[in-house]
């Protein structure tokens, strides 16, 4: 009973010891943010990793691809059929999105993915991440009338406004074919001698490449050059769109001077992809697609990278379609398994019946394992350090302790002339390393947590104070610092710096419980 | 127990210097007590409760051992009121410190009723000081950051553990209470140490020394620090203590005057009894 009176007066009386607790509050406090911080951006990735590719993915080396998805699926579902909820034929391809900005073409490098968007949709979320309401719920590669979203879903009136959204769709199509035409008509009037195509653009560099359809009819079966649209075609742009295409969001999204964001391109605007063809050695080819939506799954490597079209408008244009059979070639297969099904012992099978030098066979998180991987061992050394922090803060407390033992030798004298024995009296010190262990943690983990609840406006404050960039979504992955707090972290962050706080009282502890009585009353 | 016995028979004659009061002499006392040793124990605990024999205690300045006590030889009746006087640094603090179990001697046994003390184990000592000791400073010694009640119920908190203490709360606040109203110091219960007067400090180490109601109660220099009255004031209490509750009293002090309310005196000079 002493003891903790007693324990608990010092507390009271003593702030300098206290003083030697705020370095395991920010200890903990900074394990906490950290950890939080590190976990909710393993999460969120991993999230949205997945969000992109699916359980397992199984991939035929080389641009080519393997033949036949229906057979290799239908002996994938012999294999691991249990385990299987949905699969979905993909084909990857390097390419180019070629886009006009004013006078200018701009040129981006991207991955293009031919996808079947009935099933492609089962195997991963990425319809969640459409910027347009009904393709959320049935993706489609038709230009919608109208209603994109004129923020980001998620953070609603926060997020900043996105100038032309409001014109997206056939809309901004009809308009631009009408601006089309009267310049058209203007150029005609002004020289009437040039003659201009009536169906493509100013001075398009693209022009004379005709829709990839008429060129797979070519006789060779090899698509190899691109004729002029034949006159019996009427091409009307405000009525017809070419094959849809979903672009990333960050290929088309740039900033304003407010943060807004503005748009190079809008749906409804006509983007050319150019891209190799499957055949040795591959062949450049281009075509004219219409964007229809965009993509933003937040994850600036996708979002800056991925364009989304047809599988089968790829496989005719790239040249993957077998002309005597009219089976088509595929890159790879994305396979979505059950909830719980073992994903390395899937793979482990997969590996097992398919030879490893035509398939390459892996599970989502070994697609991203490094990436992973270096986050993870971020985390753990940042543990180290943190703790070494803490146990810094230890060795402060161990000092002052020390000092708060030989301020009180007196008092362990009186203890134990009035009969407190040396366990006691040991217990006394102990428990107060204890408590002031427990305020530390305490109070570090009440800062860590409304850290971490507010760490977007901190990270403002802190942006507004210094005047740079503290996280910048075009570096890291996210328009957000995510967070995710672990229960079970934070009980291991507490009972360490606990224990820390209570190691380093032992010492002291020991000496007050061997003072001699005597000497410890005489000592002034 | 044998071994006790003749101890206290050898150095009965040479116990007490002068017996101011109406003790059995010497002698008689150690007939009686060889008689009735065997058997009655009551009647053993009547006589010397606290006994010791050739104390020899020795301090460490470096490598020179400074001989404090040499071969001190006392007796301490039940009921008694021992005053120890002595020049400072003749050792008398040193001899109430080993009477009081808080430091052992370098030779020499000490028995309290007839049960050796000097050698017990630490927890056994600490156990006796607690309930069987009480004991008072020249410098009061409370805990500055308890109040007057605190630090009277601080020995019970010692006692007992957190759950039997708790369980007893309210009984030993009322004992603790009725203690301090006997030295005076119920209007006092809320005050800190440092809110006291030094006569009041000492009326609360009293009421402290007495909360675990002690056979024994071991005073060292109860009044040095104190001025004329408030000293009164305390050997007032203390002979209160002694006459009504037959409470067996160790007093040490220089102060002639104060030794002269004692019982008994017993002398010290030079670390021997004269």
């Amino acid at each position: 009973m002493y003891k903790l009176i007693l324990c608990w007066r010092y507390l009271q009386t003593r702030y300098i010891a206290l003083a030697s607790v705020i370095s395991v509050t920010l200890g903990v406090a900074t394990l906490i943010v950290v950890n939080s911080v590190m976990s909710g951006f393993t999460h969120e990735m991993q999230y949205r990793i997945h969000g992109i590719l699916s359980d397992l993915v199984f991939d035929g080396h080389g641009l080519e691809g393997f033949s036949d998805s229906r057979w290799h699926m239908e002996r994938i579902q012999k294999i691991i059929g249990d385990d299987i909820e949905a699969m979905t034929p993909t084909v990857h391809v390097p390419a180019m999105l070629n886009y006009r900005v004013g006078q200018r073409w701009v040129h981006r490098q991207v991955n293009f993915i031919g996808i079947d968007t009935k099933t492609y949709a089962q195997v991963s979320d990425c319809a969640n991440y459409l910027q347009h309401p009904k393709n959320r719920i049935e993706p489609s590669f038709q230009l919608r009338e109208g209603g994109y979203d004129l923020h980001d879903r998620e953070l609603e009136e926060e997020s900043p406004y996105r100038h032309g959204m409001e014109m997206a769709g056939w809309q901004h199509r009809r308009r631009l074919a009408t601006e089309e035409k009267a310049w058209l008509a203007a150029q005609k009037k002004n020289t009437p001698e040039l003659k201009v195509p009536e169906q493509v653009g100013r001075a398009d560099p693209f022009s004379g490449i005709d829709t990839p359809l008429r060129a797979a009819e070519s006789e060779e079966g090899v698509v190899q050059e691109w004729g002029p649209l034949s006159k019996s075609q009427v091409y009307d742009k405000a009525t017809q769109q070419e094959t849809g295409v979903i672009i990333g969001y960050a290929l088309a999204q740039v900033l304003g001077h407010e943060g807004d964001h503005y748009f190079l391109v809008l749906p409804g605007d006509d983007v050319k992809l150019t891209f190799p063809t499957a055949g040795t050695p591959p062949k450049a080819v281009s075509g004219s697609f219409t964007v229809v939506d965009f993509y933003q799954s937040k994850m600036s490597e996708y979002d800056s990278a991925f364009v989304f079209a047809p599988i089968e408008k790829l496989q005719e244009m790239r040249g993957m379609i077998d002309p005597s059979t009219g089976i088509a070639n595929v890159n790879s297969i994305q396979i979505k398994l059950r909830e719980g099904a073992d994903l390395e012992a899937a793979r482990d099978k997969l590996r097992g019946a398919f030879p490893p030098e035509i398939y390459a066979i892996s599970t989502w998180r070994d697609k991203q394992g490094p990436l992973l991987a270096a986050v993870q061992m971020e985390t753990a050394i940042l543990n180290i350090l943190l703790f070494l922090i803490i146990a810094v803060a230890g060795f402060g407390i161990l000092a002052i302790f020390f000092m708060i033992v030989v301020e009180k030798t007196k008092d362990i004298g009186i203890l134990k002339s009035l009969g407190a024995s040396g366990g006691g009296v040991m217990a006394i010190f102990l428990s107060y390393g204890l408590l002031l262990g427990s305020v530390g943690s305490g109070a570090g983990l009440v800062l860590g947590l409304l850290f971490v609840r507010n760490i977007d406006s901190v990270r403002k404050g802190v942006e507004w104070i210094s005047g740079q960039p503290v996280f910048d979504p075009s570096i890291y992955y996210f328009q957000q610092i995510p967070t995710l707090v672990d229960p079970q972290m934070i009980v291991w962050v507490i009972a360490g710096a606990m224990a820390i706080a209570v190691v380093a009282s032992v010492l002291p502890a020991l000496r007050a419980a061997r003072l001699h009585p005597v000497e410890a009353l005489r000592y002034e | 127990m044998s071994s006790s016995t003749s101890h206290v028979t050898d150095d009965a004659t040479t116990c007490s210097t002068d017996t101011p009061n109406t003790n059995p002499a010497p002698e008689s006392s150690s007939e009686i007590l060889r008689t009735w040793n065997a058997n009655e124990n009551s009647f053993r605990d009547s006589f010397f409760q606290i006994a010791a024999r050739s104390l020899h205690k020795n301090y460490h300045k470096g490598s020179n051992e400074i001989p404090v006590l040499r071969g001190v030889d006392i007796e301490i009746k039940e009921g008694e009121f021992l005053a120890i006087v002595g020049q400072s640094g003749c050792g008398k603090s040193t001899l109430l410190h080993l009477l009081g179990t808080l430091d052992r001697p370098d030779e020499g046994e000490i028995y309290l009723a007839d049960n050796r003390i000097d050698n017990l184990s630490a927890g056994a000592r600490d156990r006796l000081r607690n309930e069987t000791f009480g004991l008072i400073f020249q410098f009061y010694h409370l805990l500055p950051e308890l109040n007057a009640l605190g630090n009277v119920l601080l020995p019970l908190m010692i006692r007992h553990g957190f759950f039997g203490y708790l369980r007893q709360r309210r009984v030993f606040r009322k004992r603790a209470k009725e203690l301090l109203e006997k030295v005076q110091l119920s209007h006092r219960l809320k005050h800190k140490p440092r809110e006291l007067s030094g006569g009041e400090m000492q009326r609360t180490a009293i009421a402290r020394a007495l909360i675990n109601q002690p056979k024994v109660l071991l005073a060292d220099e109860p009044t040095g620090n104190l001025d004329r009255a408030a000293g009164q004031e305390i050997i007032g209490i203390l002979r209160n203590l002694n006459t009504s509750e037959n409470l067996t009293i160790v007093m040490v002090t220089h102060d002639e005057n104060i030794a002269r309310q004692a019982d008994r005196t017993v002398r010290l000079v030079e670390g021997q009894i004269e």
